[in-house]
C-alpha cells in the first residue's frame, strides 16, 4: 500500500508542467512525428482495427437487418424500436437495474465498513485481507459453479441452515423473486475485495494531521468519520460509484454459467440478451442496436454522477 | 501470536494516553472479532468447493450436509480428467494470458512514452480518442470484431483472443504515460548527449524506471485475461482451444449433477490463482489497487 502513495506521489503535477516549459523553449526536431508514429504504431494498429473500425461497424449495423452471412438491408430505426417495444428485453432491462441497485451500495457499503474495521487491525491486516480479496482474483466462472451448489435447495449447506433456524429457504435461481437479489450477493462476494482494499487506500492517503486536529477538537469517532475521513474520500467513493454502476450494468457471466443459453426471463440482463439476439438468433442488428442503448445509457449515467460530483466531491489538492 | 500481542498492546497504550481504561482491549476484541467471522465466511465457499471435491457422490445428498467428507477420495478428479482435457486447459489460459501481458506492456509503454516525451502531430486528439474509448463497453464491438474475425480466418483460433487486447490497451497507455510523465527529463538528456537514439533511451532509461507500473499493470492484465470469459466464449468453438474457464463452463454442462467433479473441475480452474495470489499476496494487491486508482 506504500506503493500506492508513492506511485500517486510521483503522478507529479509540476513534473507535467516543466515538462510543457521545456517543450515550447526547445525547437522541435525534425523526424519526431516519424519516430512517434513508430512508438505508437502497433497500439494505433489497434486501435483502428480492433476498436474505432468495430465502433463505425457496431452504428452502422444498428441501422440495418443482417445475419452475417446474407444481404443487409436497410432497416431505418426498426432495430431500435423492436427492441424498445420487446416486453422480454424491457424485463431484462429492469432486472439490469434491480441488480445494479442491489449491487453497487452493497460493494460500497460493505467495502467501506470493512475498509474502516481493517484500518485498525494492525499486523492481522494481511491474514483478513487474504480472505476477502481471494474472490477477487478468481475466475467468474469458478465463483458461479461454488455459488451454483449454495444456491442448490436440494444440497445447499445456505438453505440448510436457514431451515435449521426455522426460516424458508427460498429456490434461490428458479424463483423469480430470488434470482436478481441472488446474482446481487454473488457479485458481492466477489467484487467486496477490490472495494475493501481500494477504500484502504483511500483511508490511507488521508492526512493524519486532519484527523488529529479533528480529535484535538473534541470530535467523536463518529464525527470524525462523517465530517473528515468520507469528505475526503469522496474522490474515491466516486471512482468506485462510477466504475461499479458501469460493471453492474454489464452483469452477464454468472447468468450464463447459471443457466447456459436458456436462462428464464426473471434471470436475464441486457448483456445476456444482446449475447443471445447476436449469437443465438444471428440477429446482429437488432443485438448492435441493444449494445448501442446500453452504451448510451452508460454514458447518460457516468454524465450524470460526473456532473452531480460538484455538489459533493472534494479535492485536497 | 507474538505479533498479535504485541498490536494489541501497542494499541492498548495508543489507546490509553487518548481515553479512559479498559475499554480499548474491548474494542480490539470485538474488532477482531467481527473480522476475524466475516473472514471465515468469505472463506467458507471455498472451502465447501474444496473438500465437496473429495467427496464421494453420496456424501453429496446427506442432511444436514457436512463440510468434511467421512470418506476422502478422488474420483471426482478421476472424472474431471477423463472428461475433459485440464492440462490442455491449463496450458491454454496460460499461453495466452502470458503472451497477451508481455506483448501489450510492450507496445503501452512505447506510445505511453510518445504520448508523454513526443511533441507530435495530432498527439493531444489522439491521446483524448484513447481516452474516450475506455468508455466503450466491449459487448457493443464484440459484434463486429466476431464478423472481422470471420474476415480474418481467425474465428476459433486463439489468434482471435490474442491479438486483439495485446495491440490495444487504452488503459495502460493512459496510467504508463502518467508515470513516464513523473521521470524527470534530464535523464533522459543525458542519455541524448551521450549520443542515445529515442529507442535507446526508451530501452535502458524509460523501460527500467517504468517497473514498478509495469508491474502492477501486468499482473492486472494477467489476471484479467486469465479468467476473462466473455470474449473466448464468442470466438472458440473447439474444445481443444479452449480457455480453462470455458472447458469448466462446458464440463458444467456434461456433468451438472456430479458435483465432486463439478466441485473437482472448479477447483482446478481456482486453485491456480489462490495459490498465486496466497504467495505474492502483496503485489497482488497492490497491481489491482494502483491500476484501479489511476483510470
Amino acid at each position: 500500500m506504500a506503493l500506492l502513495t508513492a506511485g500517486s506521489g510521483t503522478r507529479a503535477q509540476p513534473g507535467s508542467r516543466n515538462h510543457e516549459v521545456h517543450r515550447s523553449r526547445r525547437r522541435r526536431p525534425r523526424g519526431d512525428n516519424v519516430a512517434a508514429y513508430l512508438f505508437l504504431a502497433p497500439q494505433l494498429l489497434g486501435l483502428v482495427v480492433f476498436m474505432i473500425g468495430p465502433l463505425l461497424f457496431a452504428l452502422v449495423l444498428a441501422f440495418y437487418h443482417w445475419d452475417g452471412f446474407g444481404t443487409r438491408s436497410f432497416a431505418g430505426l426498426s432495430n431500435f424500436a423492436d427492441v424498445l417495444s420487446s416486453p422480454r428485453i424491457r424485463r431484462s432491462a429492469v432486472n439490469t437495474l434491480w441488480f445494479t441497485l442491489l449491487q453497487v451500495p452493497g460493494l460500497m457499503l460493505t467495502g467501506f465498513f470493512f475498509a474502516v474495521l481493517m484500518q485498525r487491525a494492525g499486523k492481522l491486516t494481511p491474514v483478513y485481507r487474504l480472505a476477502f480479496f481471494a474472490p477477487v482474483i478468481t475466475s467468474s466462472v469458478a465463483v458461479a459453479a461454488i455459488w451454483l451448489w449454495l444456491f442448490n435447495p436440494d444440497i445447499s449447506p445456505v438453505s440448510n441452515a436457514l431451515r435449521a433456524i426455522g426460516l424458508p429457504a427460498p429456490n434461490w435461481l428458479q424463483d423469480a423473486r430470488f434470482v436478481i437479489p441472488s446474482l446481487a450477493v454473488v457479485g458481492i462476494w466477489q467484487g467486496l475485495g477490490y472495494m475493501l482494499v481500494m477504500f484502504m487506500a483511500g483511508l490511507q492517503s488521508i492526512n493524519r494531521t486532519v484527523l488529529e486536529a479533528a480529535e484535538l477538537d473534541g470530535c467523536s469517532e463518529w464525527q470524525k468519520l462523517r465530517h473528515v475521513t468520507i469528505p475526503l474520500l469522496s474522490p474515491t467513493i466516486l471512482f468506485l460509484s462510477i466504475t461499479s454502476i458501469i460493471g453492474s450494468f454489464q452483469v452477464f457471466d454468472y447468468i450464463y454459467v447459471f443457466f447456459g443459453g436458456t436462462a428464464p426471463d426473471s434471470s436475464r440482463t441486457i448483456v445476456y440478451e444482446v449475447v443471445q439476439t447476436a449469437f443465438s438468433e444471428f440477429n446482429f442488428g437488432e443485438a448492435s442496436a441493444l449494445a448501442l442503448l446500453l452504451f448510451l445509457a452508460l454514458l447518460g449515467v457516468t454524465g450524470l454522477q460526473l456532473a452531480a460530483q460538484k455538489r459533493w466531491v472534494f479535492y485536497s489538492e | 501470536m507474538s505479533a498479535y500481542s504485541n498490536t494489541i498492546s501497542r494499541a492498548v497504550t495508543t489507546y490509553k494516553r487518548t481515553s479512559g481504561s479498559g475499554r480499548p482491549t474491548l474494542h480490539k476484541l470485538l474488532l477482531h472479532a467481527v473480522l476475524l467471522v466475516f473472514a471465515v465466511a468469505m472463506a467458507l465457499p471455498f472451502a465447501w468447493m474444496l473438500f465437496s471435491s473429495f467427496k464421494p457422490l453420496g456424501e453429496i445428498f446427506m442432511q444436514p450436509p457436512k463440510l468434511l467428507p467421512q470418506d476422502w477420495n478422488v474420483e471426482g478428479y478421476r472424472t474431471a480428467f477423463s472428461g475433459a482435457d485440464f492440462v490442455r486447459g491449463f496450458w491454454n489460459s496460460t499461453y495466452i494470458a502470458v503472451t497477451v501481458t508481455a506483448v501489450s506492456l510492450l507496445t503501452s509503454a512505447m506510445a505511453a512514452y510518445a504520448f508523454a516525451r513526443i511533441d507530435f502531430w495530432g498527439s493531444r486528439g489522439l491521446f483524448v480518442v484513447f481516452l474516450a474509448t475506455m468508455m466503450v463497453p466491449g459487448q457493443l464491438t464484440i459484434i463486429p470484431m466476431y464478423i472481422i474475425m470471420g474476415w480474418l480466418g481467425w474465428v476459433d483460433t486463439h489468434a482471435a483472443i490474442i491479438v486483439p487486447p495485446a495491440l490495444f490497451n487504452a488503459f495502460g497507455v493512459f496510467l504508463l504515460r502518467q508515470y513516464v510523465k513523473g521521470i524527470p527529463l534530464e535523464l533522459e538528456e543525458a542519455a541524448r548527449l551521450d549520443g542515445a537514439g529515442r529507442i535507446r533511451t526508451f530501452v535502458s532509461i524509460i523501460l527500467p524506471l517504468l517497473r514498478t507500473p509495469l508491474t502492477a499493470l501486468g499482473i492486472f492484465t494477467f489476471l484479467g485475461q486469465w479468467n476473462n470469459f466473455f470474449y473466448p466464449l464468442i470466438f472458440l468453438n473447439s474444445s481443444d482451444k479452449f480457455t480453462l474457464p470455458l472447458l469448466v463452463n462446458q464440463f458444467k454442462g456434461m456433468y451438472a449433477s456430479d458435483w465432486p467433479a463439478l466441485m473437482a473441475a472448479t477447483t482446478l480452474l481456482a486453485a491456480p490463482m489462490l495459490i498465486v495470489f496466497a504467495i505474492a499476496q502483496r503485489q497482488i494487491v497492490e497491481g489491482v489497487a494502483l491500476s484501479g486508482s489511476k483510470s
